[in-house]
């Protein structure tokens, strides 16, 4: 054990103390709505950090660069106006919620330092289309980064640990890092490639037991085409069918990811296996909670669980609430933030909710 | 007997194979070694292959031949600082001795790789992943068991850890692991005859006598498996086995496969010492082994008068190879003297 802490020592990287630009991601705010909010709350009231959420972000083209529908020049010069953006707001510290943006960015910053013509050109590129200029910025760090550099100041503030409130014996976790995160460019993560330590350390410190499975490194099954050319969608569900299968034996709590599309992936498609094969990965048939970091962390610190949007989840959240001890009313569940009635989803067939 | 003198840095078998040569032709040796006794690396093995000829009987014959009188066997001496002043050599040791002679022969030999630096393979991570120097001791105590005291059913082999390998600089072949691996699995078998071996490949160098012979009774005598892939993941599983992710490149197939034991063939870097005097003096060469003048003619020979190479201080060799190449730049530090002085 002492080796791998070896290792992360190895990986640590810089992680701007304050100060941030934010940036949304595309995708999260439809699969786990409450999450990037819950960042923001836990930045600002939490830790009294200054964060900027500019509303005239937009993508990153991650997910058509990636389908190879958008060019790296296009990809590049969008990242530009970004950086405009942020340079707009006087900042100098990037914070994409993306983990693919996140690795858009790496790897775009790492061309200019190889390609300085490639700088160059995206200058003019950005100033052709928009008349902006562009200063990189100073530090990039993902939410998942910040949230494991203050874990510590964090925990103080938590109202409940990561421990079952009967046994009182850690929470088994699976924890999944997006392979955006760290396979791109390991020395831009908190562990590197092969043994990423920022969830995990987020995990032990709160109170909870990391699980070490042997498909804990594996994709979630996203894969960009994988998922977006419907024919290979098998390809994608297989992936992720191979991860609850190796990480079954050893009974998780809960699954947490800092990935968008894992952890959508991973908690869809426990129900679409559920529902074509009648398995799923728990013991009661009611398969097993996926969280982001950000509700994890909101969780703790006793935010109503409605608020963080976690009755958004497919695999419901409650038998993890209740092992915890973590009060909600059931009422409020499909309540929305404007006071109205959401009504409840249709009951799947064979996931029991 | 002659006056020159002749310090040889480095007690493994190079540097006694060596010693030996010029003590016989009446030269004065001094070999000064950093470990309590000579032997280098084969001190750790039990066999050596191809003809799993003692390792420890080779050891009691080149120490052996250390009493011979014109030879001065120092162990426990670090050497730190080698340099040359006017046509001397000096040689300055951990204990502040320090050593001069009329020419240095380096046999500073390598260093086995160290493992951790492949995390995807899970070395000191994991249970029942060891390296080839840990399984050789194994054999050496004669048993082979898991850290549970089971008698592993099913063992795996991996060639080329950290050979052969860009991602850790190391592109070069460390030549003694193909056939290493297959001794290993033999060895193994016969311990154990009812387990499974399987020696995972990039492509197997079978590049001295007898060792095609001995792959070939691998599998036919030993029924050990060999696959043409490399291990991609090594992880415990929850009844702490070993799951292994590898793709049989031969059938095309991904490969996932279960094993009680994973065994690293570790290759050879250079050794901390062989870098260390080989920048001091000017001819550290690729992957910081040291650079004789030439491989093909003048490979015991180095861009310093004086200075001699011998062994795996310039490469990866196999033992009989190092035998060979200590001879060799034996004979070359004589023709020196002969010429130069």
């Amino acid at each position: 054990m002492e080796i791998k802490k070896h290792y992360w020592n190895e990986y640590q990287k810089e992680i701007a103390d304050n100060n941030y630009f934010y940036e949304r991601s595309c995708i999260r705010q439809t699969f786990f709505p409450g999450s990037e909010a819950t960042f923001l709350k836990i930045l600002r009231q939490e830790l009294g950090k200054k964060i900027v959420d500019d509303p005239k972000i937009h993508t990153c083209t991650g997910i058509g660069y990636h389908s190879d529908v958008v060019p790296f020049d296009t990809t590049m010069t969008i990242c530009a106006r970004l950086f405009s953006l942020m340079n707009g707001a006087e900042l100098k510290n990037y914070v994409p919620s993306c983990v693919t943006s996140f690795g858009i960015f790496n790897e775009v910053i790492e061309t200019w330092k190889h390609f300085p013509e490639e700088l160059e050109k995206t200058r003019e590129n950005l100033r052709n289309a928009t008349g902006r200029e562009f200063e990189i910025p100073e530090n990039i760090a993902h939410p998942s980064d910040i949230i494991y550099k203050f874990r510590k100041e964090l925990k103080l503030k938590m109202k409940y640990q990561l421990v079952n409130k009967v046994t009182g014996k850690p929470l088994k976790v699976v924890e999944h890092i997006g392979c955006h995160y760290s396979k791109i460019f390991s020395e831009a993560s908190i562990g590197g490639a092969e043994f990423p330590h920022v969830l995990a350390g987020m995990i032990e410190e709160w109170g909870g037991e990391v699980i070490d499975y042997p498909e804990r490194r594996h994709c979630c099954g996203f894969g960009f085409r994988n998922y977006l050319v419907m024919a290979n969608r098998g390809y994608s569900i297989a992936n992720s069918k191979k991860k609850f299968e190796s990480m079954k034996p050893y009974k998780p709590d809960f699954i947490v990811s800092n990935c968008p599309g894992c952890a959508m992936f991973m908690d869809k498609w426990q129900y679409t296996i559920a529902e074509m094969e009648g398995i799923t990965y728990d013991n009661q048939g009611m398969g097993i909670p996926v969280l982001t970091y950000e509700e994890m962390t909101g969780m703790l610190l006793g935010y109503n669980p409605w608020d963080i949007g976690l009755q958004i989840h497919q695999v419901q959240t409650e038998q993890l609430l209740d092992k915890i001890g973590i009060e909600y009313d059931q009422k409020d569940k499909y309540i929305g933030k404007s006071g109205n009635y959401l009504g409840v989803p249709e009951k799947p067939k064979n996931l029991r909710v | 007997m002659s006056q020159k003198k002749i310090i040889i840095i480095g007690g493994g078998p190079a540097g006694l194979e060596a010693a030996y040569h010029l003590a016989r032709h009446d030269y004065n040796v001094t070999v000064l070694e950093k470990d309590t006794e000579p032997g280098g690396h084969i001190k750790k093995d039990l066999t050596l292959f191809p003809d799993f000829a003692n390792a420890g009987e080779i050891i009691k014959v080149l120490s052996g031949k250390m009493a011979h009188p014109n030879i001065e066997l120092k162990t426990g001496c670090t050497v730190n600082e080698l340099s040359k002043d006017g046509d001397k050599w000096f040689v300055k040791s951990n204990n502040n001795t320090c050593y001069s002679g009329d020419a240095v022969l380096l046999a500073t030999g390598f260093d086995t790789f160290d493992a951790t630096r492949k995390e995807e393979l899970g070395y000191g991570i994991y249970d029942n992943i060891i390296t080839s120097v840990e399984f050789e001791n194994k054999l050496k105590e004669g048993k082979i068991l898991t850290t549970e005291g089971n008698v592993p059913q099913r063992i795996a082999f991996l060639n080329c850890v950290g050979s052969r390998d860009e991602k850790t600089g190391n592109k070069y072949c460390s030549r003694i692991c193909c056939m290493n691996g297959v001794k290993l699995a033999v060895s193994f078998k016969e311990l154990v005859p009812t387990a499974e071996a399987y020696c995972f490949y990039i492509d197997m160098r079978m590049n001295g006598q007898h060792y095609e012979e001995l792959y070939r009774t691998a599998q036919e005598k030993y029924n050990v498996t060999f696959i043409r892939g490399r291990i991609s993941e090594a992880a415990a599983t929850y009844n702490n086995k070993i799951q292994l992710k590898s793709e049989d490149t031969l059938a095309g197939l991904p490969l996932k496969i279960t094993v009680d034991m994973l065994v690293l063939m570790v290759g050879m870097e250079s050794s901390k010492h062989t870098k260390l005097l080989s920048w001091q003096n000017g001819i550290m060469g690729e992957y910081g082994f040291a650079a004789s003048l030439g491989i093909n003619s003048q490979d015991n020979l180095t861009k310093k008068e004086g200075l001699f190479l011998a062994g795996t201080c310039k490469r990866p060799l196999s033992f009989s190879e190092t035998i060979s190449d200590a001879g060799a730049a034996a004979i070359q530090i004589m023709e020196y003297f002969k010429t130069h002085i």
